[in-house]
Parts: structure tokens; C-alpha cells; sequence
């Protein structure tokens, strides 16, 4: 076998290994928790007769470790259980807004990724001058303002006083791509704002450190302009931490917007869990949490199967 | 076109530089260096380091490393004053008229790119030849610098090929453009001293038929005697002489030029063994951990009180690994190791702090072997503390005297790494090393990345030092005339073999082993037309066979 396909190999048996490890800690950690789902869903003039009854019935006083399997294999069949506060199932509740979470997240990305590394690569160009220290302080105070205020600012002054998109961030299926991307507008452009930063720097980073290599001198040496020498000579080899640090920023789009879509009341994932959090509906914290790990461990693989495939020792060998 | 195709008059070079705690100001490193070169020439640029040769060379290029600014002068190349363009004049030169090749090859290949992508790049993107044009040129000179499979060769990343090989490849990239100059700078001094023969001979050939003329910068006064038509020798940003390699060679003036042409002033007479050995290598066998194959192969070697052992090979020849194995590095897979009377543990982990102490080592980058914010005193200071619990006036007191041995003496107490000159560092890992009282020191490649004059400095504190403290030295160095200079018994390590092995006056006396007879005969001698008279001495002898 060759050295890369083993090295593969090891990363994605590695990610399943940190999933399988996450699911025993998120189970774990909702077993833990305070509070009686029987007491939240029957009030506090329950009966403990009828608490008991309900604790029963939701399958709580079995042992931990038989319900932990029972979940687990539960989950990799695509069952996830029933909500107990509503009786759904979970599985086709999460679908739709899972799939409007990743729909937001795609959009943020589309947008950010290629213009975080534009200015990045633009930084670099023109080093310690003025479009070099803009494009840093702009980013550096988009990132340090809390988001929900970039929020609600940008909401104030395009929606409200400019009226150019809405500021509610309903989609349904019946509408088309475009109306769903006017809706979401301002969602994207706070997203962007808050991962902009991060990816910007690390590209400006990454491509300086390779900037001091011989082979750019080289590349200089042979008449080459900037932008080639950037472009050609130092962006090749500066993908890896670039990918990786891109990578952690999808991974938050897709989990850490919990405060964007509570802000812009969009369907997604982060507001299903709050809700359900504020009513102890365990099952649902565990199936979301499940799912959040799972997009967070494999991105960072994909970052990782990158990098190794964008290395020629490796791609190459002897 | 002029018969002058380079025409350097007074170029001034200045930087700027950010001394700690000051403010940045600037310093010339350049001080109107006045040069001509013509069509088809070569001039060999010489210099120690810090003479300012690299930071001419690419003056030729318009252009300036890190801070390094061209201040003053003129730069004419095929008639204009390159100084006076724009961006885009300079780029039009860069690449097409002029060409560049580095002291490392492996480091100047962009290791993301195909060879040959980077080879034809600069001749297609000057529209000096078609894609097509351009690799066909190129796949030619792979061929004609030697290189093996020159069809296919292009195709591989530069981590596919051998440091040598790269080495011509980089030769071809600067003349694949068809460029009126090239400028070599240290084109074979970081490789093999056999390696670097045949790059030079290829080198040479490539420059005499394709008529180029070419800058040839090293700090290696008998590799540029063997290639340039001229000669320059620089120091401190100043030239000292200027004119014929002949004359250079054979009848310097100057005394710098005098000091660089002597070859090696150290004589060093072989001392029989005395007593029992400080250091017996038994049967050693050692691989590094997850590799399949030996390095080391049943080396024997004894190392004798007050003596000095030279383990002497190229690169990948275990040289280094040895080393490791006697330290406790590399736990062996087998032999075993007796130093002063006893069995050393094959592990650093189970040896006592006697072990430790008697057996210290100095190390080739003394840079990186210090602790940039201890100062020289600290640095001096710990071994004394750490083996002899020395506190106070008497720590003081012994470090002053090993400053004084090392000839830098009590001012140099407080000062920090970075306030030091490449030799001094090494001498302060010396005393680090000495203080210890050691009864033996292995040497890894101290002198290597030193300046000729500065490493000879050392070598003979090394050899006085030794006198005084009857310390044993292991060694290790790649550069024949260090061996020379310093050695009692020679070990001549390939391929993790000990190919041969005994005193000096042996080991460096015919009849050679074959590979001993290659090694020895590679090394450059100050003599003109020595490059030719190996080489034809070789194809004699491959021919007679």
C-alpha cells in the first residue's frame, strides 16, 4: 500500500474514532445534567405517581450503558429518536432545518472564503502600505464586535433605513433560489464579516512564511511580477494551514450560528437546539450535538486529507 | 554589442539595519566596487563571508536581499545602466539577460512545481522561446550537464532527485533563457566533495560552449581558480585585488590574497598510541527507528587519551549516526561501546552523570547551541555548576580562566550569543564543553560553517587545548584538509562502513582503497588546470580498466 492511502486511512479511521469517543461524552454529559424532563413536561403540581409513570414510559430509569447502545446504533441507522417534549421524531424534524443551517453556511462561505484569501493575497502584495494595514484593521474590528450587533446594526441601516433586504430571514421551500438569497443577505454579509478575519490572516501569514523561501527569490530572479510570484510560487505551498484555518471557519458557520439565526429568526439548526434546551428535551440536545461533532470532526478532516494531499513528498514518493 | 558586456563602476550597497534597543540606521556593506566583465568571461567574485560577493552578484540583477539597497554607482549590462530603469526594465533583464544560480538548489526549486515547469519558466515568460522550444532546450542541457534520463528527468519534483542532480538543474534553469551572463553564486559548496567535481567540470563546460559569460562567486579560492578568467577578491564590502587568475594564483600581492591562497598553515604531527583507548566502538550496528536498513555496519574504531580520531565521509555515509550511537542518541542494535575502562549503557537514560560529564560534545551550528538570552557567562557557568556544584567567586574565577584559555578573555562575560562573530561562538561552546573537564569531545563538523581563516583559528586552539588538558577528540568532518591539519588516526567512513581506518601518514599514503583514491583525489587544489588533470586522469583510468 502506498504511503499516502495508509496515511488517509489512518486520518478517517482516526475522525470515526474521535466521533465514537464524542457521542459516549455528549451522552454522558446529558445524563449528568440537572433537572427531570417528567417534571418539566407534567409542571410542578405533578404527582409523583404520575411522574413515575412518565419517567417509565420515556425509558429514563433504564441502565445508562444499555440506553447508550440502544441510542448509538439508534443514530447510525438514521434513528434518532423521539422528541419527548413533542412526541416528533427527531431525524425528520432536524432534516429541513439541517439542511437550511448548511444552505446559510454554504452562502457565508461562496462569499468569504474566496474574498478572505483575495484580500489576503492582496495584504501581501503591497506589505506594511496602507492596503495592507486597511484590509487588516478592518478585519481585525469586524471580528472583535460582538456579531448579534453587527447583526443588528447592518439590520438597522440596510433593512430599515435603506429597505434593501429584509430583515426577517424566513425561507420555505415554495420560494426560488433567488428569493431565498435576498432573503438571507444580511445573514451572509454578518457571517462573512465575522469569519473574514481569521481566514484572511492565516492566508497573509501562511504566504509571508513562504515568501521568505529561496525558490521565491528564484522565482523574482526570473522577471517574474508579484502577483505571479505570489500566485504561482507561494500560494502552492502555503494551502495547507490556509485549508485548515478555512475549514475551522465553515465548521463555525455551520455550528456557531445559533446567535445569527436566533437574530435573524432564520429555520436552521441553532434555534431547533435552543429551544429544545430551555424544555430539557434530552434526546434532541444529544441527536443535535451528534450531528454538530460529526460536521465539526469532518471538515477538519477534509482540511487534513487536503494538506496531505498537498504535499509532493507524499503525492510523490521517491 | 560592446566588448564589455558587464561594466560595474564604484557600486555602493547600503541596509539597513535594526540593532536591539536602537534606532534602525543605515550601513554601507558596499564600498564602490569597480568591475568589468566581458562576453564569454568569467569573473570569480572571493571573499570570507560578510565581504559583500553575494550581495554583488545580484547588484548585477538590480537586485537586493531582505533590506539590502543599491545606493551608489553604476550597473551596465550590454550597454545600459540597468540602475536607471524601471520595474519593468529590470524585470525584462532579470530572467532573459542576466540569470541566477544559488548555493542551494534544494532550497531555490519550488518544491511544489515540476522540474521542468520551473526550468522553461523564465524563458517562456520572457518570450525568449516557445513552450515547446523551451523544453526541448531544456531536455539538451540536462543531457549535456550530465544528468541521467535527461528526457524524463523534467517530469520529477525536485525531492526526486539527488542534491548533485538538482544542483545541474538549477545550471540549466539559468541557461535555458540563452542569458548573456550567469551568476553562480556558491554553486557547489554546499554538496560533496566528490559530487562537487563533476558539477564543476559540468558547469565549466556548460559556460565554454555556450559562450556566456558568468560572475563566479564562492569563498573557495581553489574552486574559482579552476573556472575564472579573473579574479576579484573582496573584504569587508572593499576590494583587495583584482586581475588574472594567474597572477591571483601564482604571484598575489596583497596579504590577505597571500593568507587565502596558503593552503592550511597548521602542521600536526601524528602521535603513536600510548596508553589503553579512551573510547573502543565494538561491532557497532545501528538503524534508526521505522526504516528497514543499517546505517552503521560493524564499525570498530579506538579513540586514544590526548589523541584525536577523524571520522571522515560525505553526506549519508553514518558519519553523524556514529556519533549518535556514542552518545546514547541511538541505542544500538548491536556492539557495544567502552569508554575510560567501562561498559557504556547503549542509553542516554542509563548512564551516570560521570558518563555525562567525561564525554561533551561541540556542535557545527553554535549558533543554535546556545541559549540566545544566557549570557556568555551563564552559558560558561552551568557545567561548572551542574557537575562541580561551583557557586560564587569560584565559579567566577573558572570562568575567566577557560575565557582566557579560549583566548577571548573576562571582557566577554556579559556579552550575549548574538554579540558574537561566527568563530568567537564557537570558541564560548568550547569552553562550555571544556568545563565540564571532559576526558573526551566529540567534534561534529565544528569548523564547517566557518570561513577559512576563522576555522583554522579554531583548529589550533582545538590542538593547544588539547596539550593543556590531555582531552581526546572524535572528529567529525567532511573536509579533507581539516583531517589533515588535526587527525592521529583517521577513520574514512561510506555507506555506514569503515572503509578504511589507522594513523595518518597510513590512511593518507598509497595504495588507496577505491573509494579512498576518489575521495582524496576531489579535493580542489590551488593550481590551475587541476580540474582538467583530474578529470582526464580519471578518464584514463576508467579507460585502462
Amino acid at each position: 500500500m502506498s504511503p499516502i492511502v495508509k496515511l488517509l486511512a489512518q486520518r478517517i479511521a482516526l475522525s470515526l474514532l474521535l466521533l465514537l469517543l464524542i457521542s459516549i461524552v455528549i451522552f454522558a454529559g446529558t445524563i449528568v445534567l440537572p433537572g427531570d424532563v417528567a417534571q418539566s413536561i407534567l409542571g410542578q403540581s405533578a404527582t409523583p405517581e404520575a411522574l413515575a409513570n412518565l419517567r417509565a414510559e420515556l425509558g429514563v430509569n433504564d441502565p445508562p450503558v444499555e440506553r447508550y447502545f440502544a441510542w448509538l446504533f439508534g443514530a447510525m441507522q438514521g434513528d434518532l429518536g423521539t422528541a419527548l417534549t413533542s412526541g416528533q421524531d427527531i431525524a425528520q424534524a432536524l432534516s429541513s432545518r439541517f439542511w437550511n443551517t448548511l444552505f446559510l453556511a454554504f452562502w457565508a462561505a461562496v462569499v468569504a472564503v474566496p474574498l478572505a484569501i483575495f484580500l489576503g493575497l492582496l495584504a501581501v502584495r503591497f506589505k506594511d502600505r496602507w492596503p495592507d494595514k486597511m484590509i487588516s484593521a478592518v478585519t481585525l474590528a469586524s471580528i472583535s464586535i460582538p456579531e448579534f450587533l453587527i447583526g443588528y446594526v447592518l439590520m438597522y441601516f440596510i433593512a430599515v433605513q435603506l429597505r434593501w433586504f429584509p430583515s426577517v430571514a424566513m425561507i420555505n421551500d415554495s420560494m426560488s433560489l433567488f428569493e431565498k438569497l435576498n432573503a438571507i443577505a444580511l445573514p451572509i454579509a454578518v457571517l462573512t464579516l465575522v469569519v473574514l478575519a481569521h481566514m484572511m490572516r492565516m492566508t497573509r501569514a501562511a504566504i509571508l512564511n513562504v515568501m521568505q523561501s529561496a525558490y521565491i527569490e528564484t522565482a523574482e530572479l526570473k522577471g517574474l511580477n508579484a502577483f505571479q510570484v505570489i500566485y504561482r510560487h507561494a500560494f502552492p505551498n502555503a494551502i495547507a494551514p490556509i485549508v485548515n484555518v478555512v475549514m475551522l471557519n465553515l465548521a463555525y458557520l455551520v455550528v456557531g450560528v445559533v446567535v445569527i439565526e436566533v437574530v435573524f429568526v432564520y429555520p436552521g439548526m441553532g434555534q431547533y437546539l435552543v429551544d429544545h434546551v430551555s424544555k430539557r428535551d434530552v434526546p434532541v440536545v444529544q441527536a443535535c450535538g451528534l450531528i454538530f461533532a460529526a460536521v465539526y470532526i469532518g471538515l477538519n478532516m477534509i482540511a487534513d486529507i487536503v494538506a496531505i494531499l498537498s504535499n509532493p513528498r507524499l503525492r510523490h514518493p521517491k | 554589442m560592446s566588448d564589455t558586456l558587464l561594466k560595474v563602476r564604484d557600486l555602493k550597497i547600503g541596509a539597513t539595519i535594526y540593532p536591539p534597543g536602537e534606532k534602525p540606521r543605515d550601513i554601507e556593506i558596499v564600498h564602490g566596487v569597480s568591475f568589468d566583465l566581458a562576453p564569454g568571461k568569467v569573473l570569480g567574485l572571493i571573499g570570507e563571508s560578510g565581504a559583500g560577493k553575494s550581495t554583488i552578484g545580484l547588484a548585477s540583477m538590480a537586485y537586493g536581499r531582505g533590506g539590502v539597497k543599491i545606493t551608489g554607482g553604476e550597473v551596465w549590462v550590454n550597454g545600459r545602466d540597468i540602475l536607471k530603469g524601471g520595474h519593468k526594465d529590470i524585470r525584462r533583464l532579470r530572467g532573459a539577460e542576466v540569470t541566477y544560480v544559488s548555493q542551494s538548489a534544494a532550497a531555490s526549486f519550488n518544491p511544489a512545481k515540476k522540474i521542468m515547469d520551473q526550468v522553461v519558466e523564465a524563458a517562456v515568460e520572457q518570450k525568449k522561446f516557445s513552450r515547446k522550444e523551451a523544453e526541448a532546450r531544456a531536455r539538451a542541457l540536462f543531457a549535456k550537464l550530465g544528468l541521467p534520463d535527461p528526457d524524463n528527468i523534467g517530469e520529477r519534483y525536485p525531492h526526486q532527485v539527488s542534491g548533485g542532480q538538482l544542483q545541474r538543474c538549477m545550471t540549466a534553469l539559468a541557461l535555458c533563457p540563452e542569458p548573456d551572463l550567469v551568476v553562480f553564486d556558491e554553486p557547489t559548496t554546499a554538496l560533496d566533495v566528490t559530487t562537487q567535481i563533476d558539477v564543476l567540470m559540468a558547469i565549466k563546460e556548460a559556460i565554454r560552449d555556450t559562450g556566456v559569460a558568468a560572475l563566479y562567486i564562492t569563498h573557495d579560492l581553489a574552486v574559482v581558480a579552476q573556472v575564472s578568467d579573473d579574479i576579484m577578491v573582496l573584504k569587508m564590502g572593499n576590494t583587495v585585488e583584482y586581475g588574472h587568475v594567474d597572477q591571483i594564483i601564482n604571484n598575489p600581492q596583497e596579504e590577505y590574497t597571500k593568507a587565502l591562497v596558503s593552503v592550511r598553515s597548521i602542521e600536526h604531527e601524528e602521535k603513536a598510541p600510548t596508553a589503553e583507548p579512551v573510547l573502543s566502538v565494538r561491532n557497532i550496528t545501528a538503524r534508526y527507528k521505522g526504516t528497514q536498513f543499517d546505517v552503521l555496519h560493524n564499525v570498530n574504531v579506538d579513540l586514544y587519551p590526548g589523541q584525536t580520531l577523524a571520522v571522515v565521509g560525505e553526506s549519508g555515509s553514518g558519519k553523524s549516526t556514529l556519533a549518535r550511537v556514542i552518545t546514547g542518541l541511538l541505542p544500538p542494535r548491536e556492539g557495544e561501546i567502552e569508554f575510560a575502562g567501562r561498559k557504556l549503557s547503549p542509553d542516554l537514560k542509563g548512564r551516570s552523570r560521570e558518563d555525562l560529564r567525561e564525554l561533551q560534545m561541540i556542535y557545527q551550528m553554535a549558533d543554535v547551541a546556545m541559549n540566545p538570552r544566557q549570557t556568555v557567562g551563564t552559558i560558561i557557568g552551568r557545567p561548572l555548576e551542574f557537575y562541580f556544584g561551583m557557586r560564587g567567586a569560584e565559579k567566577k574565577k573558572r570562568i575567566i580562566e577557560l575565557l582566557d584559555e579560549i583566548e577571548l578573555g573576562e571582557k566577554f562575560i556579559d556579552r550575549y550569543p548574538a554579540e558574537l562573530s561566527g568563530g568567537q561562538k564557537q570558541r564560548v561552546c568550547i569552553a562550555r564543553s571544556l568545563a565540564a573537564k571532559p576526558k573526551m569531545i566529540i567534534c561534529d563538523e565544528v569548523t564547517s560553517a566557518l570561513d577559512p581563516l576563522v576555522a583554522d583559528g579554531i583548529l589550533k586552539l582545538l590542538l593547544d587545548l588539547q596539550k593543556i588538558e590531555d582531552v581526546a577528540y572524535l572528529f567529525i568532518t567532511h573536509d579533507l584538509a581539516t583531517v589533515r591539519a588535526i587527525s592521529d588516526n583517521i577513520a574514512v567512513m561510506y555507506q555506514g562502513k569503515v572503509q578504511r581506518y589507522g594513523g595518518k601518514s597510513k590512511v593518507l599514503s598509497p595504495p588507496f582503497d577505491d573509494y579512498t583514491d576518489l575521495l582524496l583525489s576531489s579535493v580542489p587544489e590551488m593550481k590551475l588546470g587541476w580540474l582538467e588533470e583530474v578529470i582526464a586522469h580519471r578518464k584514463m583510468e576508467s579507460a585502462g580498466n
